[in-house]
């Protein structure tokens, strides 16, 4: 069952027939899955305070239902370390189409993955994980299966990424903890199923995994028209 | 809803039949059944008349016998009336053989046929289909008798989404030795579709394979059928056509775009255990060794060749098919050393492949077969064999088929499909040794016993 704050966002967002950011990364939130600490502001005061009590170094994207992709335009600033860049920052954004504010966030550092889902006309939610980042696109190397996900559909997803090296530790760099990143994709897979009137597609990305967890830095969902 | 009198019947009626002409699908369809088959087999045109001696009833409500299938093949418009009167004299299924439905535009009648359908129960297949052929019990293929391939009657059932694939892959499996045990085209699946076939076909006792041609499901449809295909006790295989379509649509985030239809298509079947076959080769091989070997395979093959460019493709092979050629243990091959011919011994490559050369004898396959058969380095074996060569003879497919079984351990052979060959080519398949007529496909079908596990 969906929780009653879940459906209240989704109604919220039919309009724009997606969920801002700051509202997707709630629903995740509620879910359990892990985010970084993050905020909204609209004005300079409210956002320096934010960042202090996040702590710089932060993270500043765009908030607007006109922009579904945020880096074409300039949408996002990484490693943001003091006011002065932040309040510039937030001039810029705020100068940009539809802009309803600035979500401020923790910085989160890992390997970056893709975790999404696509409700198929066919086969009904269909849950994607991949390498993660820009070149998503490029390289493809993603694995997809049938939601909801068992344990060893996770097992077979992660094997079945050309780059799983990467994730099991490659030229001394650390293992991600592949416990975590498979309870993230079946949670998610979950959460996808109790979704799939409601949901068109998802991207999680990147999500950033380490050897403690897999953070949801990034989120947009997409909703039925 | 009981399918057995659509796949067995007892009595059939034949709707549709002209008076005048011989070439009409009903025609052809009432020829061909007519004292061929076991069935009772009525003709059927509102205007009555003879058919030849035969008499045409005017309704199918006329026939004093309980009719077991209605092949319906009567102009569009009059089918849903012919189907209310099919449900109405108790007819116990239908093929609907008539096109011009959702493909012509006319979705209402279609509906109509299916509403009635689903309120009696009453299972129907089609339309716009060519319906069924069961060897030894029905046909109702519009396609005059002279001019159908029919493989032996076997263990694999072909559904197919078009009749003219459906066609085509009984010439092929009759080509290739592969035993057919029903041929189901389906059409418009108005009724009865993919999951309903798979239900009863899981439990026929003919049927050992499950092949289908799928251009697509319906909505929520490939979800339903890939759980029930999970559960399903026999091999089930597809091949899916328009895996390019569709690719242009305009796509927001990046899931969407690399879960393409055919990419979610794709690994959906995989998930459920189900066999994806990319082309005909694959269709044809896999079903041909999947009814012959229900257990599956590690992937640990051991090829047996009298040349080394054979031997060499078939490796090639198997890596792009992700199964393995191990080297085999020195003990293994000093046995197989051991056991040839004193000419062979100074020769052969012991590897994996075993490359006896061109000289080897019979002897000399089956000595390295028995030596593979025993070992646990190797669980399928793979034999290229050249019947040109002068130590062969014709009786090697009946010695090899012997080690398979005293070993229980699957073989597959390659011999070149030629006539002159027929003779070494039936040792193998009479006696349950699969034969491609090519490398790969050899390869191919060892691929197919080392499918994915369900987890």
């Amino acid at each position: 069952m969906l929780k009653k704050e879940i459906k209240e966002i989704i109604d919220k967002s039919k309009k724009w027939g997606w969920v801002l950011e700051p509202d997707a990364q709630k629903i995740f939130s509620l879910y359990s899955f892990k985010i970084p600490k993050y905020g909204v502001a609209t004005e300079a005061v409210q956002a320096v305070s934010l960042a202090r009590q996040i702590g710089y170094p932060v993270v500043a994207k765009i908030v607007s239902p006109a922009i579904i992709h945020k880096s074409d335009v300039k949408g996002v600033v990484l490693g943001i370390k003091d006011d002065e860049t932040l309040v510039r920052t937030l001039e810029r954004f705020s100068k940009i189409d539809g802009f309803v504010g600035m979500l401020i966030a923790e910085m989160a550092k890992g390997l970056e993955l893709i975790i999404g889902a696509k409700n198929d006309i066919q086969f009904g939610p269909m849950i994607l994980l991949g390498m993660g980042g820009v070149g998503v696109e490029i390289y493809k190397d993603v694995a997809l299966r049938m939601a909801p996900l068992k344990t060893c559909d996770a097992d077979h997803m992660i094997n079945g990424l050309v780059a799983r090296k990467l994730l099991t530790g490659y030229r001394g760099s650390e293992p991600i903890n592949l416990n975590a990143l498979k309870k993230t994709i079946i949670n998610f897979s979950k959460l996808m199923m109790d979704l799939k009137d409601i949901v068109e597609s998802v991207d999680l990305n990147p999500v950033m995994c380490t050897a403690k967890a897999c953070i949801v830095v990034d989120s947009r969902i997409m909703l039925k028209k | 809803m009981d399918l057995k009198p659509l796949f067995e019947p007892r009595t059939m009626a034949i709707i549709g039949i002209s008076a005048t002409n011989d070439r009409h699908p009903a025609n052809v369809i009432f020829a061909k059944n007519h004292l061929r088959y076991p069935a009772e087999v009525y003709a059927v045109n509102p205007k009555g008349g003879k058919l030849h001696s035969e008499t045409i009833y005017p309704n199918v409500t006329d026939i004093s016998r309980k009719i077991d299938l209605a092949v319906i093949a009567t102009r569009a418009e009059l089918v849903p009336d012919v189907m209310a009167d099919c449900i109405k004299a108790g007819v116990k299924s239908a093929a609907v053989i008539s096109g011009g439905f959702t493909e012509g535009g006319r979705k209402d009648l279609q509906d109509r046929m299916v509403s009635m359908a689903r309120e009696a129960k009453f299972p129907f297949i089609g339309p716009n289909c060519l319906g069924v052929y069961v060897p030894f019990k029905v046909d109702t293929f519009f396609l005059p008798i002279e001019r159908m391939i029919k493989p032996d009657a076997g263990g694999v059932t072909f559904v197919s989404q078009s009749g003219g694939i459906l066609v085509d892959h009984m010439i092929k499996f009759a080509q290739q030795g592969v035993g057919l045990a029903k041929a189901i085209s389906i059409g418009n699946k108005a009724f009865i579709k993919e999951k309903e076939l798979l239900a009863y076909l899981a439990k026929d006792p003919a049927t050992k394979v499950i092949a289908y041609y799928i251009e697509g499901f319906g909505e929520g449809e490939g979800r339903d059928f890939v759980l029930a295909a999970d559960c399903s006790p026999k091999p089930v295989i597809i091949m899916k056509s328009g895996k390019t379509a569709a690719g242009d649509r305009a796509v927001s985030s990046h899931t969407a775009s690399l879960a393409g239809d055919y990419a979610s298509f794709s690994a959906a079947v995989a998930q459920h255990n189900i066999l994806e076959a990319a082309n005909e080769l694959e269709l044809v091989s896999f079903c041909e060794v999947l009814s012959s070997y229900t257990k599956p395979i590690e992937g640990n093959i051991g090829i047996i060749t009298g040349s080394g460019g054979h031997g060499a493709m078939a490796v090639d092979a198997c890596s792009l098919a992700g199964i393995k050629v191990p080297e085999l243990l020195e003990p293994t091959k000093a046995e197989i050393k051991k056991n040839l011919t004193d000419n062979i011994q100074a020769i052969a490559a012991l590897g994996n492949p075993v490359d006896l050369t061109g000289s080897a004898i019979d002897e000399d396959f089956v000595a390295c077969a028995k030596v593979m058969g025993a070992s646990a380095e190797i669980d399928c074996v793979i034999v290229l064999l050249l019947p040109y060569l002068p130590g062969m003879t014709l009786d090697i497919g009946v010695k090899l088929s012997s080690v398979s079984k005293q070993f229980n351990k699957p073989f597959i052979a390659y011999v070149p499909h030629v006539e002159k060959y027929a003779m070494l080519i039936e040792g193998f398949e009479l006696n349950g040794i699969p034969v491609s007529p090519s490398i790969e496909g050899a390869v191919l079908m060892a691929k197919a016993l080392a499918r994915r596990q369900p987890c």
